[in-house]
């Protein structure tokens, strides 16, 4: 037997991947995994992937949405790893496949033998046919999601609208730690297990309350939004000034308790000394910002819970819902549909249990559950602040030491992640289900606080090492690239400054500490397409950005044109990027482009405010995100490679903000080391120069 | 009882005259092609034209339809045709997550009705009032731009 994939190994049931729809003749295979769409468009990648490993035209082939009862656990749908670990599995499926009920052709006679098949074959026994030339992968196929969307036909969560449906709300607290003193007059009390008639004289309307949890559900949205509102004014909570001081982040994060992740520590790395170089840099919290509020819908029955969710895990959803509510895990059913783009870990999870508690007081109807735009924006996790310190010793111009200590809270609060559920409703219950501080995914898998905080270059001995601050108030958790946006900032920045100490050009001296052909390639592209050396107009600066993903993803480097005047427009960024065997050229140029459009925005205008006590980016004016005429132009360019596919989606993060950085300083010699990159920042950065 | 055109269709809807309008569509008449974002009246996702111009239904009661005209994005497809803005946002790719492109499709198209000519940069000015999060927007503002060679129906 080959070498099996693991997602084969623990999902060997045939049925739990491929399984025929519509008829014999006509028949559809329809194709389920256990990554989900998130509107990156994995599940149009992974249709041409599973077309070419069962040599079926695309057209036959049907992606049917993630199912925890009936298709496979491939985990979480993150890191950038949908492809590289699905690609390798469709490939064995397909194999075994084509071994059982080929010959291929004719299509219609080979997919009535598919249908034919037992779906209970274990693909674990079978040796896979090799794989046949690609037909589908390497081709821009449209995405197979986009006509209900642009078109308006229903899609996302919210549109469901099954028979029976109930609408509902949750009222959060006011701020982190508050704790309900009391609930209007006027409200009949529940304990969560039965519908009544509400006191509110609004028919239909029901308060749920457990401890300091409490939502509304009722037949129609218009009424549940009012309650939910009357609700709000009329609710009494004790608050406790429990936040941070916001103007010193840095000091904080460095203050309190810590986990050390040690990385690497090599004889000979650099410490605090006259002789080295060393500069800090940071990021302030930063929101998700779904454009879609997150929602859940979830029924409850006798036999069990039925949940729909936009999770990125549904499996562990599951799982956590399950233990929360002290329930079997074989009675929670959770099944994906899709929602707007979440870039990690953001309310979707909580949403789901939240619709749940309000499913457990009317059993038997469907609940929609939906957030407000101020709860998405201030209750989801948010992505950490961080600061990074970095240190190098220079030797004849070249680097010969360096260390980078990067102090952040986790990067992952998922649910089940440490052994805890982890929703967020579960610590208002009144047998409180408690969060438990952020982690991060392990070393092995990419890190979290630490991700990408190994340089890329030949820098002599190294020292790296990561202070996870486990004493916190605010619940912080995944957003794309995790930690590797404020390292390869804080490292791409600091190549630049140590360039400039040797008076060496930021490119040639990137070079000349880089072996690995591939990351040259980039790097030298990116600058030539760029026109690296020209001649740039007034207040304009040119800077370039560089990381490998997770050390071992796609290659990315980019170049910032920015304009520094009164405000700072980043005018365009070349991105030029190697994510190996591209599956869809199209797809992967979508995701850099968005990640690189995205980042230019958590760059430039991005703060979760807050004061001692309450998180006040609470919408749209509070928390500002890149408009259509801030955005930059944006070219990409990818490198032909047979190496194995990696993501495209967080390769563009790290690199596009060092490049802004770089862009800004070269445009007026002054360097701004704390996001965001924005007016006031340089204010201060050209003032302490002056001072 | 609230009478107003929608898509082209009288429409009659009964219920508390300040529901949002957006509430309305999705709930009242199965529209649920106009999304809700914020219900702030900032991100535009729920845009839809009312006479001509476009609006938030998310800020808009229903009381204010009465008598007029509504054209959500299903409208612009209403007969089976994509309108040019859907057709080029779908030839060009020009979305990620779709949840912001239905009320930019109804913001886009309104701009070309007026504005037949209208450049990137007016293109992109039009589209402020609505947020994308995943950073589709210069596909958006190309897609937009190709549209207007693109006869209505055609």
């Amino acid at each position: 037997m080959t070498d099996l994939p693991p997602h084969v190994i623990t999902n060997p049931r045939l049925g739990s991947w491929v399984a025929v729809a519509g008829g014999v003749d006509g028949g559809m295979v329809e194709v389920r995994v256990g990554k989900a769409e998130l509107g990156q468009g994995i599940a149009t990648a992974l249709a041409q992937l599973a077309a070419d490993a069962l040599a079926l035209p695309l057209d036959r082939i049907r992606m049917v949405a993630p199912h925890t009862a009936l298709g496979p656990d491939q985990g979480l749908t993150a890191g950038s790893l949908s492809v590289l670990q699905t690609g390798p599995t469709l490939a064995h499926v397909g194999g075994v496949v084509r071994a059982l009920a080929g010959p291929t052709s004719p299509v219609a006679e080979y997919v009535a033998r598919i249908a034919g098949l037992d779906p209970t074959l274990d693909l674990t026994t079978v040796e896979p046919l090799a794989p046949v030339a690609a037909a589908a992968v390497g081709r821009s196929e449209p995405r197979l999601d986009l006509p209900d969307k642009v078109l308006g036909r229903p899609r996302f969560l919210a549109d469901l609208r099954p028979e029976g449906l109930l609408h509902g709300r949750v009222l959060r607290p006011p701020s982190v730690g508050a704790v309900l003193r009391s609930v209007p007059d006027g409200w009949t009390l529940r304990d969560g297990s039965s519908l009544a008639s509400s006191g509110t004289g609004k028919p239909g309307v029901t308060l749920v309350r457990d401890g300091s949890f409490v939502g509304v559900v009722g037949e129609r949205e218009a009424d549940v939004d009012r309650a939910l509102e009357q609700l709000r004014g009329d609710s009494d909570w004790d608050e406790r000034d429990l936040l941070p001081d916001p103007d010193d982040l840095p000091g904080w994060l460095r203050s309190g308790t810590h986990e050390e992740v040690p990385v690497l520590d090599e004889e000979g790395a650099p410490g605090p000394g006259s002789d080295v170089v060393e500069a800090s840099y940071s990021r302030p919290f930063l929101a998700h910002a779904s454009i879609a509020p997150s929602a859940g819908l979830a029924t409850w029955t006798d036999d069990g819970v039925h949940v729909r969710s936009h999770s990125q895990g549904i499996h562990g959803l599951r799982d956590a819902i399950a233990a929360a509510l002290d329930l079997d895990p074989g009675t929670v059913v959770v099944e994906h549909v899709e929602n707007a783009g979440c870039y990690g870990h953001n309310a979707a999870d909580d949403a789901a249990f939240d619709a749940v508690l309000l499913a457990r007081a009317v059993p038997g109807r469907p609940v929609l559950l939906r957030w407000t735009r101020p709860d998405e924006l201030t209750w989801g996790p948010l992505a950490p602040a961080m600061t990074a310190t970095l240190r190098a010793r220079l030797e004849g111009g070249r680097i010969a030491g360096w260390s980078h200590d990067v102090w952040s809270q986790g990067h992952s609060a998922r649910p089940g992640y440490s052994g805890h559920p982890g929703l967020i409703a579960g610590a208002d219950l009144a047998t409180p289900v408690p969060l438990p501080p952020s982690t991060d995914p392990p070393l092995a898998a990419g890190g979290g606080t630490t991700r990408n905080a190994l340089p890329a270059y030949d820098v002599g001995p190294r020292r790296v090492v990561g202070h996870r601050k486990t004493d916190s108030p605010l619940r912080t958790s995944a957003m794309r690239a995790l930690g590797a946006h404020l390292n390869v900032f804080a490292i791409e920045s600091f190549m630049d400054d140590l360039a400039h100490t040797t008076g060496a050009d930021p490119v040639a001296f990137r070079l000349d500490h880089l072996a690995d052909p591939r990351a040259r390639h980039v790097v030298a592209e990116a600058a030539r397409i760029a026109g690296w050396g020209e001649e740039l107009p007034e207040d304009t600066g040119r800077g370039l950005g560089y990381a490998r993903y997770k050390d071992r993803g796609a290659h990315c480097a980019i170049v910032a044109d920015v304009e520094v005047t009164d405000d700072v427009v980043v005018r365009r960024l070349v991105v030029v990027a190697d994510v190996g065997r591209v599956v869809n050229p199209d797809g992967a140029r979508s995701q850099l482009e968005g990640g690189a459009t995205q980042a230019t925005s958590w760059t430039v205008k991005e703060r979760m405010a807050f004061d001692r006590r309450r998180l006040l980016g609470t919408d749209w004016e509070a928390y500002p995100v890149l408009r259509f005429s801030e955005t930059p132009e944006v070219t990409v360019h990818l490198v032909d490679s047979d190496a194995p596919s990696t993501g495209a989606g967080e390769a563009a993060q790290g690199p596009t903000s060092a490049a802004i950085a770089n862009a800004v300083h070269h445009a007026l010699g002054v360097r701004v080391r704390d996001l965001p990159l924005d007016p006031a920042a340089i204010v201060r950065a050209i003032d302490a120069l002056g001072g | 009882m609230t009478g107003f055109e929608v898509n082209g269709a009288h429409v009659e809807v009964g219920g508390d005259p300040d529901t949002p309008l957006l509430t309305v569509l999705r709930d009242d008449l199965g529209l649920v092609g106009t999304r809700f974002g914020c219900g702030q009246g900032l991100c535009g996702a729920c845009h839809v034209s009312l006479d001509g111009a476009v609006v938030p239904s998310c800020r808009t009661p229903v009381w204010q339809a009465e008598g007029r005209s509504v054209t959500t994005v299903e409208g612009l497809s209403a007969d089976g045709t994509p309108h040019p803005v859907q057709r080029a946002i779908l030839d060009r790719q020009a979305a990620q997550c779709g949840f912001c492109i239905s009320g930019i499709v109804v913001r886009a198209a309104a701009l070309l009705d007026a504005e037949p000519d209208a450049d990137a940069a007016r293109v992109a000015e039009a589209l402020d009032g609505n947020l994308c999060r995943c950073g589709a927007h210069r596909r958006i503002v190309d897609a937009v731009l190709a549209a207007r060679q693109d006869p209505v129906g055609g």
